[in-house]
């Protein structure tokens, strides 16, 4: 990755035109030919540099159930529960961290009410306790990491 | 949003097509003109539907190794102006109030900071406690271990007519 690629990245993690020709735009504001920076952003894809390409959504306000639950997991059992709650679709990433409550995942379902559903039934598979700690606020920020 | 704008966000959450005009071949495959799709686009952004629309970088590839769950302790009275204040921070990633466990779990407040290393992720938490006056509220610092499952912001579209909210 090349001082080009990172300019790239760091103007296309702020908002990117909506409008026709939207990367000739971009290319003209990092003075570069527009083929040039579509091949460079074809690569930064396919290796992996950037996951995705595309719209942030707002889950609640398509309709959908969003939440991020915790649990205390024995150490012991920790790869077993994992493969549970991973096994869900529903579930949107998953993190082991250190803590008494060791794993935190992010739950996203197509209707609210299946929060519930979902949080129970891994609650009964897992037989452990699970601390739905859903969002009552959130403070905007541009996740932006600079590279 | 009727319908359509639930096919819209399906198709765009594939990603947008790395090409000259990529509205104008999502316009196409939803039969649609390039000006109304991005009328629609726009729309969905104004509202809030679409938070944030440009490209996600995967931390870790880029060498953001370390990252830490912050949970804060703030009395309910302080709670939007200490919110406001973290998400003011450019390392701050993620502010959101939630709700207290009593007896088990006592934080609010809940922050993301990624960092290269567990040393700079914990030099900037000091750093925002100094800038946020953050010294009397109680915080645990919960750093990732493991990462089992990272599908990206990818979350299920509805395709019915269930556009009442």
């Amino acid at each position: 990755m090349d001082n080009l690629d990172k300019a790239i990245i760091n103007l296309l993690q702020d908002d990117f035109p909506i409008c026709e020709a939207p990367y000739q735009n971009v290319a003209e504001r990092l003075g570069i030919d527009v083929d040039e920076l579509l091949q460079r952003l074809e690569r930064l894809l396919q290796t992996g540099v950037l996951s995705r390409f595309g719209p942030m959504f707002h889950a609640e306000k398509m309709g959908g159930g969003l939440t991020l639950a915790a649990m205390q997991v024995p150490e012991q059992r920790f790869d077993e529960v994992a493969e549970i709650i991973n096994s869900f679709p529903e579930v949107a990433h998953n993190y082991a961290r250190q803590h008494r409550f060791n794993m935190w995942f992010v739950l996203a379902t197509e209707r609210p009410e299946q929060i519930q559903y979902i949080l129970q039934d891994i609650s009964e598979k897992t037989g452990l306790k699970v601390y739905d700690m859903p969002k009552k606020k959130e403070y905007f920020v541009g996740l932006r990491l600079p590279v | 949003m009727d319908e359509l704008d639930y096919q819209l966000l399906e198709l765009l959450q594939q990603g947008l097509p790395v090409c000259p005009e990529p509205y104008a071949q999502l316009a196409d495959t939803l039969a649609l003109s390039e000006q109304d799709l991005i009328e629609r686009i726009q729309y969905l952004k104004k509202t809030g539907v679409i938070k944030r629309f440009g490209v996600i970088v995967n931390h870790r590839v880029l060498g953001y190794r370390a990252n830490a769950m912050i949970v804060w302790n703030v009395p309910d009275a302080h709670v939007e102006r200490v919110g406001q204040a973290l998400s003011q921070i450019h390392y701050v990633s993620l502010c959101y109030q939630r709700p207290r466990k009593p007896g088990i779990w006592p934080y609010n407040l809940y922050c993301m900071v990624y960092g290269k290393d567990r040393e700079t992720v914990l030099q900037q938490i000091d750093a925002l406690i100094r800038r946020c006056h953050l010294q009397d509220f109680s915080y645990q610092v919960l750093f990732s271990t493991r990462c089992f499952k990272q599908r990206g912001a990818l979350y299920p579209v509805l395709q019915t007519e269930k556009a009442d909210g």
